[in-house]
């Protein structure tokens, strides 16, 4: 597991309070996660936080729906190798 | 038709002396003090640096672990104390329809320390860092609502704010709540969670608080001559009403059975009383109305006394008004000498402790009195627990704003 990947799905872990073993790739956030719109705002605030990106705007984050696609897109906006 | 009969089926104290209602009788029979230096935030900078903390509160034990982050601790005293209510009483698995079970927990302040917390974040990282759960966090009704969502109770719920009286009117309006049968049930009291750097700042400039920092356990002194203020105490009193047939037909545990309810305002000054404790009294003559006792037929008096200066003489000259000769007669106590003022949180646990007076048979002192003062010349049952066969209690809180409420709860003889 690359570290990008490893501390998103800690924050997922950390944050939802849901079980390690179940934050895999392919889980949809909100469906399979049980994220409700305030835990997404608050998950996005931690990515940033995180992550050191500046801001990441509503409508690329709106794009966010599985684990996968978030560990993704925070690889390409730090530049760090997935 | 007349209203339905209410008694109190489950009770739930988070307090200083004691969280669960064993360890807080057992810290009222014993006379315990919760005082002791301030441990939460570094108060070296402040006049007053004691308080009345919880000792040994988990929000773990109580609260699931996804809410603890995204709720004030004033939401997990109550849901802390609703828990031991409606565990008690076995209100889960009673069968009630769920839209005739409501909640009423008041607080008198709400999230501070969210509040602070966050301003912090707010000039240090900008608006972007706040949580959203900013305002669900701070907002006074949540103990209300986290309550309902817990189990499902679907009757009325809303929250009341009247500052130091908070919990006698959440008591007595969800008593009328179940009089007027919009509820067969209401868990109702109040929470406070307000030992914060900003809340103490606060109060001191008020003046209002007692500065006896190098003696935290005799520092809250109701009707003594050297008091010199109150002390913050936090935590929350919640109890469960329920209409007589219904707690009956069930076989629910009954303690006692809420007989008065009077409320007033003084009209007179943001935080001082009315100098003749006009207001007060007017709240104690509706609350024996409303039960149809006499003044005599009232055995046992849990004060607002919070050990300032005006409240503990004012409140006494408001109930040698009301009691008469009587008043001479009948034991006064101040609990608050041993949990502190719990502000929001005090009418809570001060009905729970006069429900444990009259199932106990005894009645909880005034401790740290020393020394009489003149203006201050009743029954203020100093320093011990006494025997107690008396089946009338009637409960004062009164309120910043000028907001008085009493409770009368009687013994429940069938």
């Amino acid at each position: 597991m690359s570290s990008v990947e490893e501390k998103v799905k800690g924050i997922i872990v950390e944050k939802l309070k849901v079980d390690a073993a179940d934050v895999t790739n392919d889980k949809e956030i909100v469906r399979d996660l049980g994220a409700d719109s305030l835990d997404q705002v608050e998950l996005v605030m931690e990515l940033e936080e995180q992550f050191g990106v500046d801001e990441i705007p509503e409508e690329e984050a709106a794009q966010l729906k599985t684990v996968g696609d978030v560990i993704r897109y925070v690889t390409e906006k730090t530049g760090s190798p997935a | 038709m007349s209203s339905p009969r209410v008694v109190v089926t489950g009770l739930g104290a988070v307090t200083p002396i004691g969280i669960g209602v064993e360890n807080f009788w057992r810290g009222l029979a014993e006379g315990k003090s919760g005082g002791g230096p301030i441990t939460y935030f570094d108060a070296s900078a402040f006049p007053t640096r004691i308080a009345c903390e919880l000792q040994g509160f988990n929000p773990k034990d109580w609260v699931p672990e996804k809410e603890i982050d995204r709720t004030d601790p004033f939401v997990w005293f109550a849901m802390a104390a609703a828990e031991m209510a409606v565990s008690e009483c076995g209100l889960k698995d009673a069968g009630y329809d769920p839209n005739d079970v409501g909640v009423l927990i008041g607080s008198g302040i709400g999230g501070l320390q969210t509040i602070e917390n966050s301003k912090i974040v707010l000039v240090e990282k900008g608006p972007r860092r706040i949580t959203p759960f900013l305002i669900p966090m701070l907002i006074g009704d949540m103990a209300s609502g986290m309550v309902s969502i817990r189990y499902g109770f679907k009757g009325p719920n809303i929250s009341i704010a009247s500052a130091c009286a908070t919990g006698n009117h959440a008591i007595g309006e969800a008593y009328r709540m179940i009089q007027r049968g919009e509820a067969k049930v209401m868990v109702t009291g109040g929470a406070e969670a307000a030992i914060t750097p900003l809340g103490l700042a606060g109060f001191t400039q008020m003046k209002a608080m007692s500065r006896r920092n190098e003696d935290p356990a005799r520092a809250s002194r109701p009707f003594d001559k050297g008091r010199d203020g109150f002390v913050a105490g936090e935590g929350a009193g919640v109890v469960v009403l329920e209409e007589l047939e219904a707690a009956r037909k069930r076989g629910a545990p009954i303690h006692g059975e809420v007989v008065g309810y009077g409320q007033s305002a003084d009209a007179f000054h943001m935080t001082a009383p009315a100098p003749d404790g006009e207001g007060a009294r007017t709240a104690m003559n509706k609350a024996l109305a409303d039960a149809r006792l006499s003044p005599e037929e009232v055995h046992y008096l849990n004060a607002h006394g919070t050990s300032t200066p005006m409240n503990d003489s004012i409140e006494t000259t408001a109930i040698k008004a009301v009691f008469g000769g009587h008043a001479y007669k009948l034991p006064v106590s101040s609990t608050k000498s041993m949990t502190g003022h719990l502000l929001g949180a005090a009418g809570g646990v001060e009905f729970v402790a006069c429900c444990l007076a009259l199932e106990n048979r005894a009645i909880p002192p005034t401790i740290n009195y020393e020394t009489p003062d003149p203006e201050c010349d009743l029954d203020y049952v100093p320093n011990t627990a006494r025997e107690f066969a008396g089946r009338v209690c009637m409960s004062n809180t009164f309120g910043f704003g000028g907001h008085n409420a009493v409770l009368v709860v009687r013994k429940f003889e069938g």
